[in-house]
Protein backbone atom coordinates (compact mmCIF):
# COMPACT_ATOMS: atom_id res chain seq x y z
CA UNK A 1 0.00 0.00 0.00
CA UNK A 2 1.86 3.05 -1.68
CA UNK A 3 1.95 6.47 -0.18
CA UNK A 4 1.28 9.12 -2.86
CA UNK A 5 3.11 12.53 -3.56
CA UNK A 6 3.49 14.70 -6.14
CA UNK A 7 8.06 15.51 -5.08
CA UNK A 8 9.66 13.23 -2.97
CA UNK A 9 13.37 15.03 -2.25
CA UNK A 10 16.12 12.32 -1.44
CA UNK A 11 18.58 14.15 0.82
CA UNK A 12 17.92 17.03 3.45
CA UNK A 13 21.24 18.48 2.73
CA UNK A 14 21.64 21.83 1.15
CA UNK A 15 20.90 21.08 -2.05
CA UNK A 16 17.54 18.82 -1.00
CA UNK A 17 16.79 22.27 1.09
CA UNK A 18 17.28 24.45 -1.22
CA UNK A 19 15.37 22.35 -3.69
CA UNK A 20 12.49 21.59 -1.78
CA UNK A 21 12.50 25.61 -1.02
CA UNK A 22 12.36 26.31 -4.84
CA UNK A 23 9.47 23.59 -5.27
CA UNK A 24 7.29 25.07 -2.92
CA UNK A 25 7.34 28.66 -4.89
CA UNK A 26 6.79 27.78 -7.32
CA UNK A 27 3.51 26.34 -6.32
CA UNK A 28 4.29 22.79 -4.97
CA UNK A 29 2.79 21.67 -1.59
CA UNK A 30 2.82 18.25 -1.24
CA UNK A 31 6.51 17.53 -0.74
CA UNK A 32 8.13 15.55 1.49
CA UNK A 33 12.19 15.54 1.80
CA UNK A 34 13.80 11.88 3.07
CA UNK A 35 16.75 12.14 5.28
CA UNK A 36 18.70 9.86 6.76
CA UNK A 37 20.58 11.69 9.53
CA UNK A 38 19.18 13.03 12.72
CA UNK A 39 18.63 16.40 11.28
CA UNK A 40 18.36 18.10 8.28
CA UNK A 41 21.88 20.28 7.24
CA UNK A 42 23.26 17.61 6.12
CA UNK A 43 27.60 17.76 5.43
CA UNK A 44 27.07 21.91 6.55
CA UNK A 45 26.30 20.68 9.96
CA UNK A 46 29.83 19.26 10.34
CA UNK A 47 31.84 21.97 8.41
CA UNK A 48 32.07 24.53 11.21
CA UNK A 49 34.56 27.04 9.65
CA UNK A 50 33.44 29.80 7.85
CA UNK A 51 33.31 30.97 4.22
CA UNK A 52 29.83 29.77 3.12
CA UNK A 53 27.57 32.13 2.08
CA UNK A 54 29.24 34.87 0.58
CA UNK A 55 27.38 34.73 -3.15
CA UNK A 56 24.36 34.25 -1.88
CA UNK A 57 23.69 35.89 1.28
CA UNK A 58 26.62 38.48 0.92
CA UNK A 59 27.99 37.60 4.10
CA UNK A 60 30.18 35.35 5.97
CA UNK A 61 28.78 32.29 7.48
CA UNK A 62 29.28 28.94 8.83
CA UNK A 63 28.44 25.76 7.78
CA UNK A 64 25.47 25.25 10.34
CA UNK A 65 24.27 28.93 10.02
CA UNK A 66 24.03 28.66 6.31
CA UNK A 67 21.92 25.08 6.87
CA UNK A 68 20.17 26.43 9.44
CA UNK A 69 18.85 29.86 6.73
CA UNK A 70 17.10 27.28 4.65
CA UNK A 71 16.05 25.35 7.58
CA UNK A 72 14.46 27.87 8.74
CA UNK A 73 12.41 28.19 5.23
CA UNK A 74 11.48 24.47 4.97
CA UNK A 75 9.79 25.18 8.99
CA UNK A 76 8.08 27.96 8.06
CA UNK A 77 6.54 26.87 5.03
CA UNK A 78 5.80 23.96 6.60
CA UNK A 79 7.08 21.55 3.90
CA UNK A 80 7.44 18.25 5.35
CA UNK A 81 10.14 15.97 6.23
CA UNK A 82 11.30 12.88 7.73
CA UNK A 83 14.22 12.25 9.99
CA UNK A 84 16.51 9.12 10.17
CA UNK A 85 14.63 7.64 7.31
CA UNK A 86 16.68 5.71 5.02
CA UNK A 87 16.03 5.55 1.17
CA UNK A 88 16.56 1.80 0.12
CA UNK A 89 15.04 2.12 -3.49
CA UNK A 90 13.66 3.80 -6.18
CA UNK A 91 12.26 2.86 -9.62
CA UNK A 92 12.28 4.19 -12.67
CA UNK A 93 8.24 4.74 -12.76
CA UNK A 94 9.60 6.75 -9.58
CA UNK A 95 8.27 4.54 -6.40
CA UNK A 96 10.49 5.49 -3.81
CA UNK A 97 10.73 2.67 -0.83
CA UNK A 98 12.24 3.95 2.19
CA UNK A 99 12.15 2.67 5.75
CA UNK A 100 12.98 4.44 9.18
CA UNK A 101 11.99 2.68 12.99
CA UNK A 102 8.70 4.61 13.39
CA UNK A 103 6.79 4.03 9.82
CA UNK A 104 8.65 0.61 9.22
CA UNK A 105 8.95 0.22 5.30
CA UNK A 106 7.19 2.24 3.21
CA UNK A 107 6.72 2.92 -0.63
CA UNK A 108 5.99 6.51 -2.17
CA UNK A 109 4.40 6.74 -5.50
CA UNK A 110 5.80 10.06 -6.51
CA UNK A 111 5.17 12.47 -9.90
CA UNK A 112 8.27 13.94 -9.49
CA UNK A 113 11.86 13.05 -7.42
CA UNK A 114 14.74 15.40 -6.79
CA UNK A 115 17.73 13.58 -6.09
CA UNK A 116 19.46 15.22 -3.55
CA UNK A 117 22.57 11.88 -1.82
CA UNK A 118 25.07 14.34 -1.75
CA UNK A 119 29.05 12.60 -2.17
CA UNK A 120 30.98 9.99 -0.13
CA UNK A 121 34.43 10.39 0.76
CA UNK A 122 37.05 7.88 -0.89
CA UNK A 123 38.21 5.68 1.75
CA UNK A 124 41.55 3.84 2.44
CA UNK A 125 39.97 0.77 0.55
CA UNK A 126 40.27 2.75 -2.61
CA UNK A 127 44.23 3.83 -1.94
CA UNK A 128 45.84 0.34 -2.01
CA UNK A 129 48.90 1.56 0.49
CA UNK A 130 51.11 -1.77 1.80
CA UNK A 131 50.74 -2.27 5.48
CA UNK A 132 48.79 -3.17 8.30
CA UNK A 133 45.18 -1.94 9.14
CA UNK A 134 45.60 -0.49 12.53
CA UNK A 135 43.32 1.64 14.13
CA UNK A 136 44.08 5.91 13.15
CA UNK A 137 43.48 5.84 10.43
CA UNK A 138 40.70 8.36 8.66
CA UNK A 139 38.71 9.99 6.08
CA UNK A 140 39.40 13.66 6.85
CA UNK A 141 35.37 14.12 7.31
CA UNK A 142 34.62 11.45 9.45
CA UNK A 143 37.86 12.94 11.48
CA UNK A 144 35.65 16.41 11.30
CA UNK A 145 32.74 14.40 12.29
CA UNK A 146 34.12 13.31 15.66
CA UNK A 147 35.93 16.63 16.28
CA UNK A 148 33.07 18.63 15.97
CA UNK A 149 30.03 17.15 16.62
CA UNK A 150 30.41 14.14 18.91
CA UNK A 151 33.64 16.46 20.58
CA UNK A 152 36.06 13.39 20.45
CA UNK A 153 40.02 14.07 19.34
CA UNK A 154 40.79 11.19 16.95
CA UNK A 155 44.68 11.82 17.46
CA UNK A 156 47.22 13.32 19.06
CA UNK A 157 49.94 13.07 16.11
CA UNK A 158 48.78 13.69 12.50
CA UNK A 159 49.66 13.16 8.60
CA UNK A 160 47.26 14.23 6.60
CA UNK A 161 46.94 12.37 2.93
CA UNK A 162 45.58 14.72 -0.21
CA UNK A 163 44.87 18.49 0.10
CA UNK A 164 41.53 18.23 -0.58
CA UNK A 165 39.63 21.28 1.38
CA UNK A 166 38.36 19.06 3.63
CA UNK A 167 41.87 17.62 4.44
CA UNK A 168 43.36 21.47 4.79
CA UNK A 169 40.56 22.44 7.10
CA UNK A 170 41.21 19.19 9.22
CA UNK A 171 44.19 20.00 9.43
CA UNK A 172 43.70 23.47 11.14
CA UNK A 173 41.21 22.07 13.19
CA UNK A 174 43.26 19.23 14.54
CA UNK A 175 45.95 21.97 15.57
CA UNK A 176 43.82 24.49 17.69
CA UNK A 177 42.67 21.44 19.31
CA UNK A 178 46.01 20.32 20.21
CA UNK A 179 47.49 18.22 18.16
CA UNK A 180 50.38 18.45 16.26
CA UNK A 181 49.70 18.12 12.21
CA UNK A 182 53.20 16.64 10.88
CA UNK A 183 52.51 17.15 7.15
CA UNK A 184 50.15 17.21 3.95
CA UNK A 185 50.95 15.01 1.26
CA UNK A 186 49.59 15.82 -2.01
CA UNK A 187 50.07 13.16 -4.79
CA UNK A 188 49.70 15.69 -8.05
CA UNK A 189 52.28 18.49 -8.01
CA UNK A 190 49.56 21.04 -7.14
CA UNK A 191 47.09 21.34 -4.45
CA UNK A 192 43.31 20.47 -4.92
CA UNK A 193 42.28 22.88 -2.40
CA UNK A 194 41.56 26.48 -2.36
CA UNK A 195 44.22 28.92 -2.15
CA UNK A 196 42.94 30.57 0.82
CA UNK A 197 42.81 27.19 2.75
CA UNK A 198 46.43 26.61 2.03
CA UNK A 199 46.89 30.00 3.64
CA UNK A 200 44.94 30.13 6.65
CA UNK A 201 44.78 26.44 7.11
CA UNK A 202 48.79 25.15 6.71
CA UNK A 203 50.61 28.31 6.28
CA UNK A 204 49.21 30.07 9.50
CA UNK A 205 49.88 27.00 11.93
CA UNK A 206 53.88 26.56 9.70
CA UNK A 207 52.11 22.94 8.58
CA UNK A 208 54.30 21.91 5.86
CA UNK A 209 53.10 20.91 2.40
CA UNK A 210 54.98 18.38 0.73
CA UNK A 211 53.56 18.66 -3.03
CA UNK A 212 54.34 15.12 -5.43
CA UNK A 213 54.19 13.17 -2.61
CA UNK A 214 52.62 10.01 -1.14
CA UNK A 215 52.21 7.79 2.22
CA UNK A 216 53.72 4.73 0.83
CA UNK A 217 53.38 2.73 4.04
CA UNK A 218 51.40 2.69 7.07
CA UNK A 219 53.36 1.35 10.35
CA UNK A 220 51.74 -0.39 13.39
CA UNK A 221 50.14 -3.23 14.29
CA UNK A 222 47.11 -2.47 16.74
CA UNK A 223 47.45 1.63 16.08
CA UNK A 224 49.34 3.58 13.60
CA UNK A 225 52.88 4.26 14.85
CA UNK A 226 53.66 5.96 11.81
CA UNK A 227 54.00 6.64 8.17
CA UNK A 228 56.77 6.17 5.29
CA UNK A 229 56.33 9.02 2.59
CA UNK A 230 58.24 9.44 -0.30
CA UNK A 231 57.97 12.02 -3.19
CA UNK A 232 56.81 10.56 -7.01
CA UNK A 233 58.00 11.11 -10.22
CA UNK A 234 56.00 12.79 -13.28
CA UNK A 235 54.16 8.92 -13.61
CA UNK A 236 53.46 9.46 -10.19
CA UNK A 237 55.44 6.32 -8.75
CA UNK A 238 57.12 6.64 -5.35
CA UNK A 239 60.97 7.39 -5.71
CA UNK A 240 62.65 5.03 -3.33
CA UNK A 241 65.46 6.87 -2.42
CA UNK A 242 63.13 9.78 -0.76
CA UNK A 243 61.40 7.16 1.38
CA UNK A 244 60.79 8.94 4.74
CA UNK A 245 59.63 7.71 8.13
CA UNK A 246 57.29 10.00 10.22
CA UNK A 247 56.30 8.90 13.54
CA UNK A 248 52.26 9.67 14.31
CA UNK A 249 49.37 8.21 15.82
CA UNK A 250 46.81 9.43 13.26
CA UNK A 251 46.57 9.55 9.21
CA UNK A 252 43.42 11.52 7.77
CA UNK A 253 42.67 10.56 4.31
CA UNK A 254 41.53 13.58 2.23
CA UNK A 255 41.82 11.95 -1.41
CA UNK A 256 38.96 13.02 -3.08
CA UNK A 257 34.86 12.82 -3.31
CA UNK A 258 32.34 10.50 -4.88
CA UNK A 259 28.78 11.43 -5.81
CA UNK A 260 26.69 8.67 -4.36
CA UNK A 261 24.25 7.25 -6.56
CA UNK A 262 23.38 4.01 -5.41
CA UNK A 263 19.82 5.11 -5.92
CA UNK A 264 20.47 6.42 -8.86
CA UNK A 265 21.50 3.04 -10.38
CA UNK A 266 18.56 1.39 -8.87
CA UNK A 267 16.42 3.50 -11.62
CA UNK A 268 18.74 2.38 -14.07
CA UNK A 269 19.57 6.48 -14.99
CA UNK A 270 22.84 7.12 -17.19
CA UNK A 271 25.55 8.20 -15.22
CA UNK A 272 28.44 10.40 -16.78
CA UNK A 273 31.38 8.71 -16.49
CA UNK A 274 33.56 11.71 -15.31
CA UNK A 275 31.22 13.01 -13.04
CA UNK A 276 29.74 9.90 -11.46
CA UNK A 277 26.61 11.50 -11.09
CA UNK A 278 23.54 11.72 -13.56
CA UNK A 279 24.09 12.99 -17.22
CA UNK A 280 21.35 15.98 -16.69
CA UNK A 281 19.84 18.78 -19.08
CA UNK A 282 19.58 22.39 -18.07
CA UNK A 283 16.95 22.17 -15.72
CA UNK A 284 19.13 19.02 -14.05
CA UNK A 285 17.07 16.32 -15.21
CA UNK A 286 18.29 13.35 -15.98
CA UNK A 287 16.97 11.03 -18.47
CA UNK A 288 14.13 9.63 -17.08
CA UNK A 289 11.20 12.60 -17.38
CA UNK A 290 10.28 14.07 -14.22
CA UNK A 291 13.84 12.44 -12.28
CA UNK A 292 16.14 15.40 -11.23
CA UNK A 293 19.72 15.96 -9.75
CA UNK A 294 21.22 18.63 -7.78
CA UNK A 295 23.85 19.32 -5.63
CA UNK A 296 26.89 16.72 -4.82
CA UNK A 297 25.56 13.58 -6.14
CA UNK A 298 25.46 15.37 -9.63
CA UNK A 299 29.05 16.46 -9.17
CA UNK A 300 31.05 17.75 -6.81
CA UNK A 301 31.36 21.12 -5.58
CA UNK A 302 33.45 23.72 -4.25
CA UNK A 303 31.49 25.83 -2.69
CA UNK A 304 28.04 25.48 -1.13
CA UNK A 305 26.26 28.69 -2.73
CA UNK A 306 26.35 27.15 -5.86
CA UNK A 307 24.88 23.75 -4.79
CA UNK A 308 21.86 25.94 -3.72
CA UNK A 309 21.65 27.67 -6.90
CA UNK A 310 21.56 24.43 -9.01
CA UNK A 311 19.16 22.70 -6.19
CA UNK A 312 16.79 26.32 -7.05
CA UNK A 313 17.04 24.95 -11.26
CA UNK A 314 16.30 21.37 -10.23
CA UNK A 315 13.31 22.22 -7.71
CA UNK A 316 11.85 24.52 -9.87
CA UNK A 317 11.86 22.63 -12.98
CA UNK A 318 10.21 19.75 -10.87
CA UNK A 319 7.60 21.77 -10.15
CA UNK A 320 7.16 22.90 -13.82
CA UNK A 321 6.80 19.37 -14.09
CA UNK A 322 4.64 18.27 -11.41
CA UNK A 323 2.32 21.23 -13.00
CA UNK A 324 2.91 19.94 -16.66
CA UNK A 325 4.13 22.89 -17.96
CA UNK A 326 6.12 21.40 -21.21
CA UNK A 327 10.06 22.75 -21.39
CA UNK A 328 11.56 22.65 -24.58
CA UNK A 329 13.78 19.66 -25.96
CA UNK A 330 16.72 19.54 -24.91
CA UNK A 331 18.90 18.37 -28.14
CA UNK A 332 22.00 20.02 -28.03
CA UNK A 333 24.98 17.85 -26.79
CA UNK A 334 27.95 19.45 -24.97
CA UNK A 335 31.30 17.70 -25.91
CA UNK A 336 34.67 18.17 -24.05
CA UNK A 337 38.57 17.83 -25.46
CA UNK A 338 39.91 16.26 -22.45
CA UNK A 339 41.12 19.06 -21.28
CA UNK A 340 37.75 20.27 -20.25
CA UNK A 341 37.11 16.97 -18.39
CA UNK A 342 33.41 17.30 -18.03
CA UNK A 343 30.16 20.16 -18.61
CA UNK A 344 27.01 20.36 -16.32
CA UNK A 345 24.74 20.27 -17.64
CA UNK A 346 25.64 17.64 -20.80
CA UNK A 347 22.73 18.57 -22.67
CA UNK A 348 20.65 21.48 -23.20
CA UNK A 349 17.90 23.49 -25.72
CA UNK A 350 18.29 26.64 -27.85
CA UNK A 351 15.19 28.08 -25.65
CA UNK A 352 16.86 30.40 -23.02
CA UNK A 353 20.46 31.63 -21.85
CA UNK A 354 22.70 28.46 -19.58
CA UNK A 355 25.53 28.32 -17.29
CA UNK A 356 27.52 25.72 -17.71
CA UNK A 357 29.48 24.50 -15.55
CA UNK A 358 33.09 22.60 -15.47
CA UNK A 359 36.14 21.19 -14.45
CA UNK A 360 39.67 20.94 -16.04
CA UNK A 361 42.13 17.76 -16.30
CA UNK A 362 45.20 19.78 -15.16
CA UNK A 363 46.46 23.09 -13.62
CA UNK A 364 46.64 25.85 -17.44
CA UNK A 365 47.88 29.17 -17.32
CA UNK A 366 47.31 31.97 -20.55
CA UNK A 367 45.17 29.96 -21.84
CA UNK A 368 41.83 30.64 -23.61
CA UNK A 369 38.19 28.59 -22.82
CA UNK A 370 36.76 28.42 -26.25
CA UNK A 371 33.20 27.02 -27.15
CA UNK A 372 32.94 26.19 -31.03
CA UNK A 373 29.95 24.82 -32.90
CA UNK A 374 31.70 23.01 -35.29
CA UNK A 375 34.34 25.30 -36.65
CA UNK A 376 32.29 27.95 -35.64
CA UNK A 377 33.94 30.03 -32.42
CA UNK A 378 31.18 31.13 -29.72
CA UNK A 379 32.97 31.82 -26.87
CA UNK A 380 36.78 32.33 -27.11
CA UNK A 381 37.29 33.45 -22.86
CA UNK A 382 41.03 34.24 -21.98
CA UNK A 383 42.02 32.99 -18.61
CA UNK A 384 45.48 33.34 -16.53
CA UNK A 385 45.15 30.29 -14.98
CA UNK A 386 42.25 27.13 -14.37
CA UNK A 387 42.70 23.96 -12.25
CA UNK A 388 41.42 21.17 -11.48
CA UNK A 389 40.14 22.74 -7.77
CA UNK A 390 38.11 25.37 -9.40
CA UNK A 391 35.11 24.70 -10.70
CA UNK A 392 34.90 26.84 -13.96
CA UNK A 393 31.45 28.53 -15.42
CA UNK A 394 30.56 30.08 -18.30
CA UNK A 395 27.04 31.19 -19.64
CA UNK A 396 26.17 30.84 -23.45
CA UNK A 397 22.76 32.82 -24.43
CA UNK A 398 20.32 31.83 -26.45
CA UNK A 399 21.21 34.55 -28.92
CA UNK A 400 24.49 32.49 -29.29
CA UNK A 401 23.12 29.12 -30.60
CA UNK A 402 19.79 30.47 -32.23
CA UNK A 403 21.37 29.56 -35.41
CA UNK A 404 23.79 26.43 -34.86
CA UNK A 405 24.63 24.62 -37.46
CA UNK A 406 25.36 21.29 -35.71
CA UNK A 407 23.56 19.68 -32.77
CA UNK A 408 26.83 19.33 -30.69
CA UNK A 409 28.72 22.43 -28.83
CA UNK A 410 32.49 21.57 -28.22
CA UNK A 411 34.15 22.87 -24.96
CA UNK A 412 37.97 22.87 -25.20
CA UNK A 413 41.36 24.92 -23.77
CA UNK A 414 43.45 26.22 -25.74
CA UNK A 415 46.71 28.26 -25.89
CA UNK A 416 46.10 31.87 -26.72
CA UNK A 417 47.38 32.98 -29.76
CA UNK A 418 50.77 34.18 -30.60
CA UNK A 419 51.81 31.77 -27.66
CA UNK B 1 60.22 44.95 0.90
CA UNK B 2 57.84 43.15 -1.30
CA UNK B 3 55.36 40.75 0.43
CA UNK B 4 53.12 37.96 -1.21
CA UNK B 5 50.14 36.84 0.15
CA UNK B 6 47.44 34.58 -0.93
CA UNK B 7 43.97 36.60 0.28
CA UNK B 8 41.26 34.81 2.09
CA UNK B 9 38.62 36.79 2.16
CA UNK B 10 36.90 34.48 -0.42
CA UNK B 11 37.39 31.45 -2.67
CA UNK B 12 38.74 33.10 -5.21
CA UNK B 13 42.40 33.46 -3.37
CA UNK B 14 43.85 36.15 -5.39
CA UNK B 15 47.74 36.85 -5.34
CA UNK B 16 48.56 40.07 -3.67
CA UNK B 17 51.56 42.04 -3.70
CA UNK B 18 52.02 44.41 -1.11
CA UNK B 19 54.96 47.12 -0.83
CA UNK B 20 56.50 47.95 2.48
CA UNK B 21 58.20 49.93 4.49
CA UNK B 22 58.86 48.47 8.03
CA UNK B 23 55.34 47.86 8.87
CA UNK B 24 54.12 50.22 6.66
CA UNK B 25 52.04 49.44 3.80
CA UNK B 26 52.85 51.34 0.72
CA UNK B 27 50.94 49.80 -2.24
CA UNK B 28 48.94 46.75 -2.78
CA UNK B 29 48.75 44.89 -6.19
CA UNK B 30 46.74 41.98 -7.26
CA UNK B 31 43.51 42.90 -5.13
CA UNK B 32 40.19 42.92 -7.14
CA UNK B 33 37.81 44.45 -4.74
CA UNK B 34 37.73 46.10 -1.54
CA UNK B 35 37.60 43.61 0.99
CA UNK B 36 40.80 42.51 -0.58
CA UNK B 37 43.06 45.59 -0.23
CA UNK B 38 41.92 45.51 3.01
CA UNK B 39 42.83 42.15 4.00
CA UNK B 40 46.28 43.00 2.47
CA UNK B 41 46.75 45.80 4.76
CA UNK B 42 45.84 44.56 7.91
CA UNK B 43 47.78 41.48 7.53
CA UNK B 44 50.83 42.82 6.73
CA UNK B 45 50.32 45.23 10.00
CA UNK B 46 48.16 42.93 12.37
CA UNK B 47 46.68 39.30 10.91
CA UNK B 48 43.29 39.16 12.29
CA UNK B 49 41.47 35.67 11.87
CA UNK B 50 38.05 34.78 12.81
CA UNK B 51 38.50 31.60 15.39
CA UNK B 52 35.55 28.81 14.53
CA UNK B 53 35.24 26.31 17.06
CA UNK B 54 33.46 24.18 19.11
CA UNK B 55 32.51 24.98 23.12
CA UNK B 56 31.80 22.13 25.89
CA UNK B 57 27.95 21.91 26.81
CA UNK B 58 26.57 21.55 30.54
CA UNK B 59 25.99 18.07 30.35
CA UNK B 60 27.84 16.84 27.78
CA UNK B 61 29.00 17.39 24.41
CA UNK B 62 29.69 19.92 22.27
CA UNK B 63 28.25 22.94 20.08
CA UNK B 64 29.95 25.11 17.17
CA UNK B 65 31.24 28.71 18.02
CA UNK B 66 32.95 31.65 16.07
CA UNK B 67 34.11 34.66 16.90
CA UNK B 68 31.71 37.08 15.73
CA UNK B 69 34.88 39.25 14.57
CA UNK B 70 38.00 38.39 13.37
CA UNK B 71 40.49 38.16 16.34
CA UNK B 72 44.32 39.06 16.42
CA UNK B 73 46.13 35.96 14.67
CA UNK B 74 48.14 35.58 17.79
CA UNK B 75 46.00 35.41 20.17
CA UNK B 76 43.89 31.96 18.74
CA UNK B 77 45.46 29.23 20.88
CA UNK B 78 44.75 31.77 24.44
CA UNK B 79 41.10 31.90 22.49
CA UNK B 80 40.63 28.44 22.12
CA UNK B 81 41.91 28.02 25.74
CA UNK B 82 39.08 30.60 27.16
CA UNK B 83 36.07 28.72 24.60
CA UNK B 84 36.90 25.18 26.42
CA UNK B 85 36.64 26.51 29.98
CA UNK B 86 33.53 27.31 28.77
CA UNK B 87 29.75 25.84 29.58
CA UNK B 88 27.24 26.47 27.08
CA UNK B 89 23.91 25.99 28.29
CA UNK B 90 21.77 23.25 27.24
CA UNK B 91 19.17 25.39 26.10
CA UNK B 92 20.86 28.04 24.27
CA UNK B 93 19.92 29.43 20.61
CA UNK B 94 21.57 30.42 17.72
CA UNK B 95 23.71 33.36 17.73
CA UNK B 96 24.06 32.99 22.07
CA UNK B 97 26.88 34.85 23.34
CA UNK B 98 28.83 32.16 25.40
CA UNK B 99 31.91 34.31 25.81
CA UNK B 100 31.73 38.30 25.79
CA UNK B 101 34.79 40.35 24.68
CA UNK B 102 37.07 37.77 24.94
CA UNK B 103 40.44 38.28 26.09
CA UNK B 104 39.83 41.67 25.80
CA UNK B 105 39.50 41.45 21.88
CA UNK B 106 36.20 43.35 21.32
CA UNK B 107 34.72 40.27 19.70
CA UNK B 108 32.27 37.98 21.22
CA UNK B 109 32.20 33.98 21.50
CA UNK B 110 28.24 33.58 19.92
CA UNK B 111 26.79 29.60 19.25
CA UNK B 112 26.47 28.96 15.15
CA UNK B 113 23.34 26.44 16.10
CA UNK B 114 20.79 25.81 18.12
CA UNK B 115 22.28 23.42 20.96
CA UNK B 116 19.43 21.31 20.38
CA UNK B 117 18.54 19.87 17.04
Amino acid sequence: MAIKADLVIIGGGPAGMSAAVAAYDAGIRDIIILERDKSLGGILRQCIHNGFGLHRFKEELTGPEYAYRYEMQVREKNIPFKLNTMVLDITSDKVVTAMNSEDGLFQIEAKSIILAMGCRERSKGALNIAGYRPAGIFTAGTAQKFVNIDGYMPGREVVILGSGDIGLIMARRMTLEGAKVKAVCELMPYSGGLARNIEQCLNDFNIPLHLSHTVVEVHGKERVTGVTIAKVDERRKPIPETRQFIECDTLLLSVGLLPENELTKCADIALDRITGGAVVDQNRQTEIEGVFACGNVLHVHDLVDYVSEESEIAGKAAAEYILGNKKPATDINLVTDGKVRYTVPQKISAEENVTVYFRVADVYRDVAIVVRDGENVLINKKKQKVAPGEMEAITITAEMIKNLEGKTLSFSIEQKEGK
Amino acid sequence: MIRELTCIVCPKGCQLKVELDGKKVVSVEGYTCKRGLAYAESECVAPMRTLTTTAPVEGGGVVPVKTNKPVPKELLFECMAEVNKARVPADAKLGEVVIENILGTGADVVTTRNVKI
